[in-house]
């Protein structure tokens, strides 16, 4: 193919459950070679097969650059291509160096050993919110406190700095914002950050996240600071969107809410099914790569210096499991793509996994009538933030 | 049949430990994964499968 076919719009949805409108469609034949809104022409790769081709071969990199982003909205992009600790856009043994050590900070057991203060975090926000008494907004009361909180408290940030952590690691990757923006409210973080670094210093500890990279790793003073940034950012709006996402599909879908219901002591694996299908549903906008070489995918050469969006559609290949396009609770786990694939694969998998089993878990153990007090589709949606997700869920019990 | 980790591909990702708790394990030291029970007995087998199917950084594998 020489012409690229124009993308979809991106923010565009006929179900705010479901991808944007056209884009499945488009995709569905193959790497497609798409002219994005911001200009750039990239090829869409969608199969599953190939997804986890393009994701773990070393011969598509990270880095972008000096290109720009893949944003849906045209300008400069926020980050310079050399940010330091810009663990997401760095490849090979540099990405490693960055890696590894915090792969020790997000240890399955140390998530396991994280699970009770999970469960106690959740309990009182749905304490506060049954007092309060119905209606009530779900994402505030719950899918938003849980993981800031849980993540701050990972990384060694004190309770009084929590908030301001908060809000200004929203501010920074929340929106589409300006590059001298994202200069503002990271300098702002820095601030702050930087006499909780000098404590963890003096008190050699390593049992936070912060302490760990301080005292445990060669990490510069700059990686170290734009790392905080990142697991504050990655570790909050994700999990609270698909928290709020999961739900809304268990409200439409009322014989598999009967599922979970009926048998809670396996939300683990009904929340991989949750987030195979939640991603897969969402579609659009993939993860971002470029290729270093000629490289043949799902039977479509990629030349070297081609960028490649991977659609996270490829969840609902009929190659990954029957019936893909279906949410099936009773399904056993599949690899699915929900957190990636490949190096880059999300650092955060498992803390989002133990917060969104034991929010889910609980939410509709405790409240076993909770349902939306309006329609799903009249709710309010966010599409100016870089992850999709309701932006109120209220609902009765 | 003997299970592997390749500790020079190993991002500590985890994913055998969910996979195949009684197999592998992270070590304290590094995060990375290691081998528990190199020569698992057949009915941990499909865990095992499962990890090498998993695993982001195609580090392990299961010679047959
Ligand atoms: C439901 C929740 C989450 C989802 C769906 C999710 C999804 C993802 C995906 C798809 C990637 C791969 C990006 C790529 O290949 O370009 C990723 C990477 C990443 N995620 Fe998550 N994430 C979630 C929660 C978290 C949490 C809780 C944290 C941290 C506390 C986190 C931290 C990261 C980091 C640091 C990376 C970059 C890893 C690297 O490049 O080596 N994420 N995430």
């Amino acid at each position: 193919m020489t012409e690229a076919a124009v993308c979809p719009v991106l923010h565009e949805r006929d179900h705010p459950l479901h991808g944007p409108t056209g884009f499945a469609e488009a995709v569905s034949d193959g790497p497609v070679k798409m002219l994005w809104p911001n200009g750039v022409e990239a090829w869409v790769v969608s199969s599953y097969a190939g997804a986890r081709q393009v994701l773990s071969d070393p011969r598509f990199v990270t880095r972008k650059g000096g290109h720009p982003e893949m944003r849906t909205d045209s300008g400069e992009p926020v980050l310079d291509a050399d940010q330091p600790g810009n663990i997401n856009a760095i490849d090979g043994e540099a990405h490693l160096r960055l890696r590894r050590p915090l792969s020790r900070g997000f240890m399955v057991k140390r998530m396991n050993a994280l699970r009770p203060r999970i469960q106690q975090i959740v309990d009182e926000h749905l304490d506060v919110m049954e007092a309060k008494g119905a209606p009530a907004d779900l994402v505030t009361s719950l899918c938003l406190p849980l993981p800031s909180l849980v993540i701050a408290e990972l990384l060694g940030v004190p309770p009084e700095h929590q908030e301001l952590f908060q809000v200004t690691a929203t501010d920074i990757f929340g929106k589409n914002g300006s590059k001298d923006e994202y200069v503002a409210h990271a300098t702002k973080l820095a601030d702050v950050l930087a006499p909780i670094v000098a404590g963890k210093k003096d008190a050699g500890t390593n049992d936070d996240l912060i302490g760990l990279m301080v005292n445990d790793t060669d990490f510069s003073m700059d990686e170290l600071i734009f790392l905080c940034i990142g697991l504050l950012a990655a570790g909050h709006e994700t999990t609270s969107n698909f928290l709020g996402l999961f739900t809304l599909h268990l409200f439409e879908q009322p014989e598999q809410r009967a599922i979970l219901q009926g048998d809670p002591a396996r939300a683990d694996v009904m929340v991989e099914e949750l987030m195979r299908y939640t991603v897969g549903h969402l579609g659009g906008a993939g993860l971002t790569r470029r290729a270093t070489a000629d490289v043949e995918v799902d039977g479509v050469l990629i030349k070297a210096g081609d960028w490649v969006s991977v659609s996270l559609l490829a969840n609902l290949d009929e190659e990954l499991c029957p019936r893909a396009a279906e949410l099936d609770l009773d399904r056993e786990t599949v690899s699915h793509l929900g957190f990636g694939f490949g190096p880059h694969q999300c650092l955060g998998a498992n803390l989002a996994r133990a917060e969104l089993q034991i929010g889910l878990r609980t939410l509709f153990t405790r409240f076993p009538n909770v349902r939306p007090a309006v329609p799903v589709t009249q709710m309010s949606y966010r599409t100016d933030m870089i992850t999709y997700g309701a932006a109120s869920i209220p609902v009765e019990w | 049949m003997t299970v592997r980790i390749d500790r020079t591909r190993c991002i500590g990702s985890g994913q055998c430990v969910l996979a195949a708790p009684d197999v592998f394990d992270q070590s304290d030291d590094d995060g990375l994964g290691f081998v528990m029970i190199a020569e698992p007995p057949a009915d941990l087998l499909p865990g095992v499968r499962d990890a090498v199917d998993r695993c982001p950084a195609q580090a392990v594998g299961l010679e047959e």
